[in-house]
Order: structure tokens, then C-alpha cells, then sequence
């Protein structure tokens, strides 16, 4: 992580070219993110750890060499030399070897089922194994973690992810000693302890012993107790790997570590080192902010710079879902008269302290658990006065006069990962234009690592655009003044039916008329508030021309035709049927990532007669066109799988029919998978669905398309009518209050609270509108009607389909297409008009134009 | 399929008049293509029965589709004037001048309009006189 921060910085600010890099590097991988390392057990691919742009990696001055260790370094001859018998020569050498994990010597560490938790490949290695077990017992899977501080602790809540039970074996007197205090531990313990991972205090293992497999079986503790275990994760901290530096006569630190100075400098001139790696101010730091500032200081220094190291920030935050742990600063309060403020809620699980300086203005450090969220604004504030009373920082908000707000000065470091400044945060939207979040972290890189500090970032951004006078405009479109949000309400609250009366009640000015932004917003908001046909009366012409035809543009004006096929499941009858249907039409066709089939090519004159004969086969609208849900996707489940542990498959179409037809802000995907497996890549979803042997977990607010992101975890073992409701009000309150457009995972970053905030509302009713969206959405259920199966039921609608008023049934003489891998597709321009050079065009098929006459 | 429609031809001055279809055939804010001549036409009838026409080839993707627009209204120099917009790329287009208000990041090009009238609820686009063909279509 250092060594690719180190190429960035040198790459940022190199622009004469100076340096060119080798970066050699013992794994098979690109450097990639180990502090989110136990994401990857939440089903992340090791992909989405990746560290570096591929631009960055393919720059002419950068040369990144994998799995390739460098075995030996010769000062001498400034060379190095690498397991495959490479030799590099160096005009500078950067040390960033990290660390390994330590084991400490217990016996038995050697055994099958004793892991570290270091690198992705120990993860792998670990998930296989937990997986192997559930697999041998009927019981869950037993798991250890040796070692109660930040790793280990990760460790625990990576086991319990992956279906183990996890007991955590501390040799201190609590939890995260190096981080917090006493009082803070005590208020870790029981949030862990309520998260179901059992927690040992004060317990020194001497034994691992194996069982009749051979493998590790149980622990064995000084004090006589034993422990019975399939599998144990061992962190117990880590060790720098000095090796090379050591080899090479460099001078390593008391407890290891390559020593350099405050400029990253060892004693050799030619060599400096950056990272775990280094001992610096005489110790080693195993945090990644402290890495990437010894980076910057080594680029600095090579290009001629003065940086030095400023003290390491040791600030630390705990990535555990469930649990919120934040340190900083000088938490033990060992600064010679400092004062402590403490607010503990054991009952709701809150420990906060704030360390002051002895006239009690100053902050010193703090720490945080249970709840966190003063931390991002809080951190930056070290070592300056606290304006009012401290203690209002550490009250709950709503609990009076919590909630207090910080004005940040400009050198306050505001995400410490990527050291951006508040200054550089504010500059951002003053000088450089960024009027969103997403352009803010595009320009700045703050929040771009681990993430923590957006809520403050976010919060600077919209302080910084009202204060410039630009009011972050909300409004949907020059006809209203409301956001989609706003307007949703307002529909919802008027019971307004037609986009006539709602354009007269909300509209900016009497004679506008709406626009292609707000009608298809109306039609949206009117399709839940009063459910209706898309074509009924004027609701017609407020629809985009998808929902107008029910159908897809395609590019040369033509539609594709997706008949809804839930769950992905289909019988031969059906296969047949949409097969004679394209044969006939001549439409090509082509499975859809949704699982099931699209035809496409077919003329506006011709979708009535294909939707007739797919109504007569018993099929409908897939609702591929709009803005609505799409499918459900799902494995094929335990009726077939032999892993499978819940019916997969039953579930996706019980959803799917259930939500068919829902108009939303954007469209909807949902997965249902029947194992943790996941083949339905179910967290890819807006909602996704993965069964455990106790029920179903369901995951919110997952993306593919430009911004893919993975769903989080929403709520755990449900049954399926639980599932069902919580999914019904999830999906009703995005449709409530997204805005035009927006999918569901950046709306989660926008909704009041984010994830808990959604939680509060669906699970617990925080704003007591449960009952409402309950009611809403079975009304959805209720009202829903095949819209194909209508309009050809009603010759009014079915005028509309005419390719021309004046000759209802001439095919748009534009239309031309080209026979490629024995379907058609549309001719190119030159396929039709001929080539420049005077070469005529392609040879053009039928195409669509078989039709069935009537 | 019927027999195509037979347009009449009223010539009046310069223009020739196509009666094209009646002011019924066409939904109130949604446009219709029509054949005139040999030309692809979008209709649009107003909230207030005028009929405006547009070319229906969308000049920005190449395809025939200007009449499957969203219609809609936009402020231009404080006058609210009739609007539609591409279904394809979204370009919105001035319906009584053709003038492109919008080429959402492109050069603008404008469309080709024609007179419209509606005489006796029977509507007709007016072409310049002795340029049609008879056209229809089966």
C-alpha cells in the first residue's frame, strides 16, 4: 500500500520525469487495500481491493514486477537481487516491505486450521477452510481469535461472516488495549458480546492440540480452561519485515524495523525506508495514514524537498459492522494534566471520552464506542480549543444540545488516509468548481481510502456551496421548484391524479406546459400514489417513449420486446413460444444479464401483433422499458443444488410477480441466491437476497453500471414474510424520497442517516411511516395489471402503434438491416447509402419485415 | 391492410395543401409520424387544437422518431414556446421554428418544419406547390 502510494505521489508531482520506478513485489498481485482486507469475506472480489490506477501501472516511468521477492541488497554495488535471479541496480532504494504476521511460539501453531489474517491469500486460505468444515459438521463451525486488538477483532467478525461461531481469547485486561481504555473495553466487550462473538479476558493460550483428524481441535489456557475449536485465527500483532535491511548492515530498532530518521533516511544515503517496515522516532507504526505521509516524505526528499516526518497520527477506527470504535489522539490521557470527560450509556452500549488539556479547552485525544459518529469531526480538532462546553460533543444528538456543530479550520486534516486538509476540501468547491461529493473526492482524493471521514467531507461541501450563495438548487426542472423528493410528498399528501392538476398546484407559472424531465417524474410518482394504466388519458403523453410503447428504443427507432420470464425460470413451451415469435417477426435475438430473452428489431406497427401472440401463450410484460422493477435473479436453488439451502428459485418469482410493474426513480434489479455461494451475484443488486440455513440475510443497495457497488447488509435471518415486508418498505421508501434518476446506492448515501438511518425507518419505524408504505405497496400488489394484456384489449390505446397516421400499417421506409452471425442487425450508414469510395452497400436482409399477416 | 389514404390536394398560391389526417387521429401533447409526399413528418397537436409539424428524422442519431418525443414547453426569452424532445438523445427542439434549443453537448441543428392548418377538423401540411407526389403508401 506505501510503495503504491509512493509511486502515485512520485508520479503526481514528478511532471519533469526525473525518477522512473521499479516496484518489485513478493505477491502475484498488484498492491492492493489489506485495511479492507475482511471485506473480501463479505463476498468483495480481491479485484475490488486493487490499489493504483491502470493507467498508473502502465506508465512508461513505472515498472511494476509480481511475485518476485527481492532476496538480497548489495550497498556496494547499489544493486538488488530477486528469487528469479534478477539484479536491479538502484540509484535510490526504497525499503516498504511491511510486516508479517506474528506467531507467537505456542505449540501447536504449525497445525492445519490455524491461520493469519494478513494477506488475501491467508483469507482465501481461511474461507476455504471454514468452508470445508461446514461442510464435514451438522454443528456450526467452532472458531478462535487469538488476539483481542483491531486485527483480531475483524478476524472474529470475518468467522461469524462466514457462518462460525467466534470466540475471542485476549491476553490483556480488554479489548483494543492499544487503542482505548478500560471503561471503553468494557462498553467493547458487550457490543461484541451482542454481536453473538464470545470474548475471553486476561486468557494466555499454551496449547493448541490437534483432534483424531489431525487438525487443530482445541485450546488450552494457563488458567486450566480449554477451548474447543475447527479452525484458529492468530493476531497477535505484526512483525516488520527488516530482513533485507538487516542483511545489508542496516541498523534495525530495539523490537526490529529498519531505523530511519524524520526524512526516512537510514544511515546509507542511497537507501531509506517508508512504512511498517521503518522504525521511525524510534518505533515501528502499524497504521496506514503514518505509511502513505512517509511516502510523501520520500518523494519529497527525492525531488530535492525538506519534508519531515510529523509524529504519527495514530488515530484508529474499527471496520466491524455492528460496532463502532473510534481512538485518537492521546487516549490514555497521559499527558501531564489532562482532564477526562467521560459519558458511558451501558444500556445503550455508548462509552465516550474526550482527553483535555489541564484548562479543559484543548483536546487531546478521545475515544468513542458504540458510537462514533462525533469521530470525523472531532479528530481533526486535536490540539486546538474546542469552542463551548466539551461535554456537548460527547451528548447524543437530540439529547440536548448534542449534535454540536465544529467550523473546521482550513489546516485541519480532514481525511488523514490521503492527508487533504479542510482548506483543500473548501478549495475545492471555491476554486475548482466541484459542486457535488463525487466531483470533491475526483479532485481531492479525500475519502478515496478507507472511506471514513465522507460524512465530514460531505458536510464541508454543502456548508462551502450555500456559503458561496449557491444554493445546491433541488428543483426538478424549470417547470417546479420541487425536487422529485418534494414533489413525491406533495402528490402523495393532495391526492392529485392528473399531471393538468398537478402542474396547476406545484408548477412554477400557469401556461408552461412540463418538459421530458418532469412528466416521466409525474407519471413515475403517479404510478404508486394513484395507480393507473401508462396510457390512461393524459398519463399517455407524459411517458418517455419506452412506456409509451412498452417496449425498448433501440438505435435505429426500432424496439426490442422483452416478455417478463421471473426468476429466470422458463419451461420448454415458453422457450418455444418466444422462438416462433422471433422466427416469425424475424427478430434477432439475445439473452439479457437479467436471465431471460430479448427480441429485437421489431417495428412500433409491430408490436401489437407479437404482444398478441405472446398474451395468447400466457406471457406479459417484462417491464424492461421502464424505470420500474426488472427482474429477480436467482440460482437455481436447493430444489436441484446440492449445496443449496433454501428454494432460490421460489422466492425470485414470489418477488418478482410481487413487485412486477413497480414504478420507481430508477430501475430496480433484485438476487436471490440459495447459499452464500451467491451465483446469483445477488449483492450486485438494488436488493439482494442470500439464504442461510436459519432463513434469508438481506443486502441493500447494490449497483452495477457505472459505479458498481456492492449491497450492505440490511437485517439477518429472516423468514420469508418478514424478508417480504422489510424488501416492501425498503423499496417504498426509495421510491418516496430518491431523486429522478438516482439508484439506489447513492441515494443510501444521501437518505437521512445512510444505512442505519434506512434501518431505523424500515426495521424500527423510526419516522412511523411503516404502516403507510406497508399500505402502498399492497396497493401496488393489488392494483397491478398486465399492461400488454390491457392495451390490446382496448382499440383506442392500440392506435397509437400506427407507424404513420396516414398509412397505419407502411413500415418506416428507413428501416434496413444486415445479416451478421445469422441474425439481423441495423445497416450501418454506409451499409445503406453506399461507401465514399463509391463502393455500394452491404447486401440487405428482410430483416424484421416477415411479417404474419393478419 | 386497407387501400392507403388518398391525400387531397388543394392548391392555394405557393403552397399545396395534403390533407393529411383528421384532428381526431392525433392525441393532444403526443406526436404522430405521417407520410407527406415523400417525406417523414412529425404531427403535433397542441393542448389548444393547433398542429405544428416537424422533419420526423432525429438529426442527431439518424433515426425516424421525432414524433415519439416527450412535447412539452421551455421558457425562451420569458415566452413559454412549444417543445419536443428527442426519445433518443433527449435534444428538445422548438416545435414552431424547428430551431434546436438544447443539443445537450453537441453542435445544435435545427428541423425542418411545414405550415400546418386545420380546416374543418381535417388537418393539412402545406408544401411548396408542384413538388408533391402523389404518395400514399399500402
Amino acid at each position: 500500500m506505501v510503495a503504491q502510494r509512493l509511486v502515485e505521489a512520485m508520479r503526481d508531482r514528478d511532471a519533469a520525469g526525473e525518477w522512473r520506478i521499479t516496484v518489485l513485489a513478493e505477491e502475484p498481485r498488484a498492491p492492493y487495500d489489506r485495511v479492507a482486507l475482511t471485506s473480501y469475506f463479505s463476498g468483495r472480489d480481491p479485484e475490488d481491493l486493487a490499489l493504483g490506477t491502470p493507467e498508473l501501472w502502465a506508465d512508461p516511468l513505472v515498472r511494476l514486477v509480481r511475485g518476485d521477492a527481492v532476496t538480497a541488497i548489495d550497498r556496494e554495488a547499489r544493486t538488488v537481487t530477486s528469487t528469479s535471479g534478477r539484479v536491479e541496480h538502484y540509484d535510490h532504494l526504497v525499503l516498504a516491505t511491511g510486516s508479517k504476521a506474528a506467531m507467537p511460539p505456542i505449540e501447536g501453531n504449525d497445525l492445519p486450521g490455524v491461520f493469519v489474517y494478513r494477506t488475501v491469500d491467508d483469507v482465501a486460505e481461511l474461507r476455504g477452510w471454514v468452508e470445508e468444515q461446514r461442510e464435514r459438521w451438522s454443528r456450526p463451525v467452532r472458531g478462535a481469535v487469538i488476539g483481542g486488538g483491531l486485527l483480531g477483532l475483524e478476524a472474529a467478525g470475518a468467522l461469524q461472516a462466514l457462518g462460525a461461531q467466534s470466540t475471542v481469547v485476549q491476553f490483556g485486561t480488554h479489548l483494543m488495549s492499544a487503542q482505548i481504555d478500560l471503561g471503553g473495553g468494557e462498553a467493547l466487550r458487550r457490543l461484541i458480546n451482542s454481536l453473538g462473538v464470545g470474548v475471553r479476558l486476561n486468557t494466555a493460550t499454551t496449547r493448541m492440540r490437534t483432534n483424531r483428524r489431525g487438525t487443530v481441535g482445541r485450546l488450552d489456557f494457563a488458567d486450566g480452561g480449554r477451548l474447543d475449536v475447527d479452525v484458529v485465527v492468530v493476531a497477535t500483532g505484526v512483525t516488520p519485515r527488516d530482513e533485507l535491511g538487516r542483511a545489508a548492515g542496516l541498523e534495525v530498532g530495539p523490537r526490529g524495523g529498519v531505523v530511519v530518521d524524520d526524512a526516512c533516511r537510514t544511515a546509507d544515503p542511497f537507501v531509506s525506508a517508508a512504512g511498517e517496515v521503518a522504525c521511525i522516532q524510534g518505533a515501528c507504526i502499524g497504521l496506514v495514514a503514518p505509511g502513505y505521509a512517509m511516502a510523501e516524505i520520500v518523494v519529497d526528499r527525492l525531488l530535492g524537498g525538506a519534508a519531515t516526518f510529523p509524529g504519527a497520527d495514530t488515530a484508529t477506527k474499527l471496520k466491524l459492522s455492528g460496532v463502532d470504535v473510534a481512538s485518537f489522539g492521546d487516549a490514555f490521557a497521559v499527558t501531564p494534566g489532562a482532564l477526562e470527560i467521560v459519558w458511558a450509556d451501558p444500556v445503550g452500549g455508548v462509552y465516550k471520552k474526550l482527553v483535555l488539556s489541564d484548562d479543559a479547552r484543548t483536546l487531546l485525544g478521545g475515544v468513542l464506542v458504540g458510537d462514533a459518529s462525533a469521530y470525523a469531526s472531532l479528530r481533526p480538532m486535536l490540539g486546538r480549543e474546542l469552542p463551548g462546553d466539551p461535554g456537548q460533543y460527547l451528548l447524543p444528538e437530540g439529547g440536548g444540545g448534542g449534535g454540536a456543530t465544529l467550523e473546521l479550520p482550513d489546516d485541519a486534516a480532514v481525511c488523514s488516509c490521503n492527508n487533504v486538509t479542510a482548506g483543500t476540501v473548501r478549495g475545492a468547491v471555491t476554486e475548482h468548481g466541484c459542486t457535488d461529493l463525487g466531483a470533491v473526492k475526483a479532485c481531492t482524493r479525500a475519502g478515496t481510502s478507507c472511506g471514513s471521514c465522507l460524512p465530514l467531507v460531505k458536510k464541508l461541501v454543502t456548508a462551502e456551496l450555500e456559503k458561496s450563495g449557491i444554493t445546491v438548487s433541488k428543483a426538478l426542472c424549470e417547470h417546479f421548484d420541487l425536487s422529485r423528493a418534494q414533489l413525491y410528498d406533495a402528490v402523495r399528501v393532495t391526492q392529485l391524479r392528473s399531471f393538468t392538476d398537478v402542474l396547476a398546484r406545484f408548477g412554477t407559472r400557469p401556461g408552461a406546459r412540463g418538459c421530458d424531465i418532469c412528466k416521466p417524474v409525474v407519471a413515475s410518482i403517479l404510478s404508486t400514489t394513484a395507480p393507473g394504466h401508462v396510457l390512461e388519458g393524459e398519463r399517455a403523453t407524459l411517458q418517455d417513449t419506452n412506456d409509451h410503447v412498452m417496449a425498448n428504443l433501440q438505435k435505429d427507432g426500432s424496439y426490442s420486446v422483452v416478455p417478463r420470464i421471473a426468476g429466470g425460470e422458463v419451461t420448454p413451451e415458453g422457450l418455444l413460444v418466444i422462438g416462433q415469435v422471433a422466427k416469425d417477426f424475424g427478430l434477432y435475438t439475445k439473452i439479457t444479464g437479467g436471465q431471460r430473452i430479448d427480441m429485437f428489431g421489431a417495428r412500433i406497427d409491430q408490436l401489437p401483433a407479437i404482444w398478441k401472440r405472446l398474451v395468447d401463450a400466457g406471457m406479459e410484460s417484462g417491464h424492461a422499458y421502464g424505470k420500474s422493477l426488472r427482474t429477480v435473479k436467482s440460482c437455481v436453488g436447493s430444489t436441484w443444488c446440492r449445496f443449496g439451502v433454501q428454494d432460490s428459485v421460489a422466492l425470485a418469482v414470489q418477488l418478482e410477480l410481487r413487485y412486477r410493474g413497480l414504478r420507481s426513480p430508477h430501475k430496480i434489479k433484485l438476487g436471490v441466491s440459495g447459499c452464500a455461494r451467491e451465483c446469483a451475484e445477488a449483492r450486485g443488486k438494488d436488493v439482494g437476497v442470500i439464504a442461510t440455513d436459519k432463513g434469508w440475510n438481506v443486502y441493500v443497495g447494490g449497483n452495477g453500471g457505472f459505479t458498481p457497488r456492492h449491497a450492505q447488509l440490511l437485517a439477518e435471518d429472516l423468514d420469508t414474510e418478514t424478508l417480504v415486508r422489510t424488501i416492501d418498505r425498503f423499496l417504498m421508501y426509495y421510491v418516496r424520497t430518491a431523486d429522478r434518476l438516482q439508484r439506489t446506492a447513492p441515494w443510501m448515501e444521501d437518505v437521512e442517516g445512510g444505512l442505519e438511518g434506512v434501518r431505523a425507518v424500515i426495521m424500527d419505524d423510526a419516522l412511523g411511516i411503516a404502516a403507510d408504505l406497508d399500505a402502498q405497496m399492497a396497493l401496488h400488489v393489488d392494483s397491478y395489471e398486465d399492461e400488454w394484456a390491457a392495451t390490446l384489449a382496448d382499440p383506442e390505446k392500440l392506435r397509437r402503434f400506427a407507424s404513420f397516421v396516414n398509412a397505419p400499417a407502411t413500415p418506416d421506409p428507413s428501416l434496413a438491416y444486415v445479416a451478421e452471425r445469422g441474425q439481423a442487425r441495423p445497416a450501418t450508414a454506409e451499409e445503406k447509402n453506399g461507401y465514399d469510395d463509391g463502393r455500394t452497400g452491404a447486401v440487405l436482409v428482410a430483416g424484421t419485415t416477415l411479417e404474419v399477416r393478419s | 391492410m386497407t387501400a392507403a389514404q388518398v391525400e387531397d390536394l388543394v392548391t392555394d398560391g405557393e403552397l399545396t395543401w395534403v390533407e393529411v389526417c383528421r384532428l381526431d387521429d392525433l392525441a393532444p401533447e403526443r406526436g404522430a409520424a405521417a407520410l407527406v409526399g415523400g417525406d417523414q413528418v412529425a404531427l403535433v397537436r397542441l393542448l389548444d387544437d393547433r398542429v405544428l409539424a416537424v422533419q420526423q428524422l432525429d438529426p442527431f442519431c439518424g433515426a425516424y422518431v421525432m414524433s415519439r418525443g416527450i412535447v412539452g414547453t421551455r421558457s425562451v426569452d420569458g415566452v413559454d414556446v412549444p417543445t419536443v424532445a428527442s426519445p433518443m438523445y433527449k435534444q428538445v427542439f422548438d416545435l414552431t421554428t424547428g430551431r434546436c434549443l438544447d443539443a445537450v453537448g453537441k453542435e445544435p441543428v435545427d428541423l425542418r418544419t411545414w405550415p400546418v392548418r386545420v380546416v374543418a377538423g381535417s388537418v393539412q401540411v402545406g408544401v411548396a406547390a408542384g413538388s408533391v407526389a402523389v404518395g400514399g403508401a399500402g
